[in-house]
Parts: structure tokens; sequence; C-alpha cells
């Protein structure tokens, strides 16, 4: 039996959304190349909603994997919704990750979440600026 | 598409002559080797002949060589089972960093046991030094173990000048050999080791089977408490079919070792020098020159071996790695750290085992599948978009 499911594989061999976003309204960053898998993630939103998602991985099969199948699964979402987004729906959504994976390589969802952390922390910084 | 398979230190593959040695002995000879009956003296007797197999391809006497169920089980055995023996003399043991886990690991159970364990440091090409194993010797000393060639890097470790240090010194060596026996030549009579492991799927025998060669009058204490099988070194019954297919491809690698290390050697040598020339950043890793004929080892910088490891198998190219994320443990190769190389270039680490089997056409497949996996990867890699930027910037 393959170490990987189907989904993974596919995600894997053609992962949606790699790249940056030029100006990103938002950038996460997760992980670092000493413990294996490290995974950025640019996001463009329009209207509370990620008009755009992309990223760029350092990592295994599983890492690229997940960090394709966020992207996915944020695009299009409120950020409520995105931050809804949790390890567990991920591995849920690519028919399972091999167990000694879970932790290291499922670092997506914590840098989408950063990403929109810091993008909420600079409209916040903005709004403020503003009301001067 | 072109199928490549060069993971051969895995295993290698079962050659044809092996298996149909072995096959009567999954057949009608099926009776145990100590049954005093017709039924046990035929498997008896094939035993036999594979053990003067063994003992000639390593310069051996036949009386020396205990059968084990592979390179892991003889490490163990030599490692526990000669400390074990002569711990009325002393309880240190000496082993360098980059050993396989089966002789690390049997050290540190000697650990817990209340031996104490030195560990050789190695040079960036993975390389002992006899006078660091020199220097780690004690008045209490009672075993040496550094292997012939480390199966991740390929390098080959001076054994010969460790020799004659232990012998000085009187302090047993063994050698853990599974890379080496059965593809480089080794004569422990010339070489002056007092044992060596090996294992039948290094050099296209079955897997399960291995052999611990112990020299004469060393004593050694057994792991498994049975019957007096293998003079009382190894109970159980043996695995004869197994045993059989190692004596013949230990006739096979004896008979064909010049011609095979020659083939090997050219492939290697190619990809050792047209990986580096096809894609930029990459560092070879173990010696350029002082290593295994059919070893070709990598660390590709700004990726991480098991993705490549896997788009290569997608291109139905077999590999492996020692990126902490191919290992089950998740943890960065103990040799490639020991070797110096950082955390982050030891992740692109890939590893080509050349086979007997293996052609130039398969070199020419994999040195043009292999930059559009790199590139990709790449594409994909926040630090390689860090380092391109950096270096732009730098301009």
């Amino acid at each position: 039996m393959p170490v990987y499911s189907e989904k993974v594989m596919d995600h894997f061999t053609n992962p949606r959304n790699v790249g940056e976003i030029e100006n990103p309204d938002g950038v996460g960053e997760e992980g670092n190349p000493i413990c294996g898998d490290m995974m950025t993630f640019y996001i463009k939103v329009k209207d509370n909603r990620l008009e755009d998602v992309k990223f760029k991985t350092f990592g295994c099969g599983a890492a690229i994997a997940v960090s394709s199948m966020v992207s996915e699964m944020a695009k299009g979402k409120t950020l409520e919704e995105a931050m809804k987004i949790t390890p567990k729906s991920v591995a849920d959504e690519l028919e399972g990750l091999p167990k000694n994976k879970f932790h290291c390589s499922n670092l997506g969802a914590q840098a989408l979440h950063k990403a929109i952390q810091e993008y909420l922390k600079k409209q916040k910084k903005g709004g403020e600026d503003n009301g001067k | 598409m072109r199928e490549v398979y060069l993971d051969n230190t895995a295993s290698a593959p079962l050659l044809p002559e092996v298996r149909e040695a072995m096959m009567p002995y999954l057949g009608d000879i099926f009776g145990n080797p100590s049954s005093l009956h017709n039924w046990g003296d035929g498997a008896r007797e094939a035993m036999e002949a594979a053990r003067g197999q063994v003992a000639q391809l390593i310069g051996a006497s036949t009386d020396e060589m205990i059968f084990t169920g592979s390179g892991t089980e003889s490490n163990n055995l030599a490692i526990k089972g000669l400390a074990l023996a002569q711990q009325n003399k002393g309880k240190h043991v000496v082993v360098s960093a980059i050993e396989h886990f089966s002789v690390l690991h049997s050290a540190r159970t000697l650990a817990k046991w209340g031996f104490e364990v030195s560990e050789v440091p190695v040079d960036k090409y993975g390389a002992v030094d006899p006078d660091d194993v020199r220097r780690n010797l004690r008045d209490d000393t009672v075993l040496v173990s550094i292997m012939h060639a480390n199966g991740e890097v390929g390098t080959i470790q001076p054994i010969g000048e460790i020799a004659a240090v232990t012998r000085e010194r009187k302090v047993l060596f063994h050698t853990d050999a599974v890379a080496t026996a059965g593809t480089i030549p080794i004569n422990v009579t010339e070489v002056g080791v007092d044992a060596l492991s090996l294992a039948a799927n290094q050099f296209y025998g079955p897997k399960g089977v291995g052999a611990l060669w112990v020299r004469k009058g060393a004593r050694i204490i057994p792991l498994l408490d049975g019957g007096i099988q293998e003079e009382g070194r190894r109970a159980g019954t043996e695995n004869v079919p197994a045993i059989v297919g190692l004596g013949k491809a230990a006739e096979l690698a004896k008979a064909h070792m010049t011609e095979r290390m020659k083939r090997l050697s050219g492939l290697r040598d190619r990809l050792l020098r047209e990986v580096p020339e096809r894609i930029e950043h990459v560092v070879v890793t173990g010696h350029p020159r002082n290593r295994l004929p059919g070893h070709a080892s990598f660390c590709v910088e700004f990726i991480e071996g098991e993705s490549m490891l896997m788009l290569l198998s997608s291109k139905r190219i077999a590999v492996s790695s020692g990126s902490a994320c191919t290992s089950r443990a998740l943890k960065a190769s103990h040799v490639l750290i020991a070797m110096g190389l950082s955390h982050e270039i030891a992740q692109g680490s890939i590893l080509f085992t050349i086979g007997i089997d293996n052609t130039d056409q398969d070199m020419d497949y994999v040195l043009e599948t292999m930059p559009p996996v790199v590139d990709r990867l790449r594409q994909m890699s926040p630090l390689y978009a860090r380092f391109t930027k950096a270096s732009k910037g730098g301009n």
C-alpha cells in the first residue's frame, strides 16, 4: 500500500496556487528548514474575502500537498471561514496523512492564519491611523 | 516509460541463478540440518557448502562463520556478544559516529548495561582517522567497531590501518561490512579484523539472511538461547533456503567482482560528474574517489529529499534520501550531520545506488529527468526564492 493517499499524490504532483503574490495583503510563514518543512502563504483580500491565495513550500510530499489543499480550501472564503480551517480538516480533505507526518508537515492552516492575522493587524492599524 | 532502479542499498534484486539454487530447499529438501536422518543430511550438506562459499568471499575459515537473520542481527550479535564476553576485562567500546543504527543502538544498549561508549568523529568526507581511534582507546577498551563503508555516503574506511591500531593494543576489532562484502574485495586475514558482518541482499542474494564471521578464539555470548545450532552461538533452526542463496550469491560475487566493480564505477562516475554539471548548487556527499563503486550521493540545496524522491518515483526512477522527512523518526541523517553538513543542506539528501543491471541509458534517463524535477521543486521553495532575491540584491 502506498504511504500517501491518492488525493495527497494528486496535490503533490499537481499543486494548486504555487507562487507569490505581488504586494500581498498578508504574508504568513510557519516551520523552518531545520525541522524539515517550511511554508509561506500570501493572501489578497477583497470585501472580507480571500480573493487570492498563493504559497511557497520547502518540504516533503505531504507538506506540498497540505499547502496546495489549504490554498484551495481557503480561496474565495471569508476571513472568518478561513480561520476555521484546521490541520484536522485539511488532513480529512486529503483523505488522511501518515501518522508521523500529521504534525510536522501539516502547517498550512497555521501559515494561512498568520497571513490573515497580519492582514487584520494592518487593517486595525490603518483604521486607527485614519481616525487620527 | 523506462524503469530505473537505483536503490540497491535498500535491497538488490535476487539473481536468477541464486533463486534457482534456492528452489530445491523450498521444495523436496526441506529437512532440518540438525536432524540425523537422510532428510537432515541434504539440508546440512547444502548449508555447509554455503558456509564455505561465504568464507571464501572474505578469506576466512569455514568454522568461524555464523549464519544470522540479517546484517542487523550480525551487528547486534557482534557488539553485544563480543563486549559481554569480555566484561571482566573492561567495559569500554569504541564506535564511529556514522555507524549503522544496528551498531550505534547496540552500543547504546551496552551503555544501559554499564558499559561506556566513545564515538570517533569523521571528517567532511565521512572518513575516520585511525589516530582518532587510537586516541579513544583505554586500558579497559574491549571492542572497536568501525564500518568498512557507509551505505549513505559511500565512503570507504581505512580499516587496515585501524586494525593495525587495535592489534597493537590487543583490542578486538569488528567491522560492519554490510555495504562492502560481495561488492568490493575484503580479506579478513590480510586486513586483520577480528569480526565482520555481512548481508546477502546487498549482493543479489535473498533478504532475511546474513552472517557474522568471528576470528577463532574470540569468545561471544549468544543473543538467542536455545539449541546448539551454529556451534551454540546462534540458536534456532537455520533458514536453509536463504543460506543456500547467500552462498550462491557469495560465489557469484567473488567470481564477477572485478567486472562488476569496473562497470559500476563507470556509471557512478558519470553521475558524480554530470549531476553537479547539470544542476547548480549541488554538493557531492562522501569521499569523491574513495567510495563504493555503485554509489553516488548528493545534497541538492533549497529543496527537500523526500519530495525529490517522490517526483523521481513518478518518473519511474527509484532512489533514496537521508532527509529527516524520509526517515520514520523524522530526524536528520546522523551521518550527514556528523560530516558537518547543516540540517538545511542535509534535508536535500539524495542517494543513487547503482546495480549490475543498470546501463548507460539508465544514467542518461536520470540525468535528463532530474534537472526539471529539481527546478520544479525550487520554483516552489521559499528558500530558493530568498536565495535568488538575495543574490540579485547583491549584484
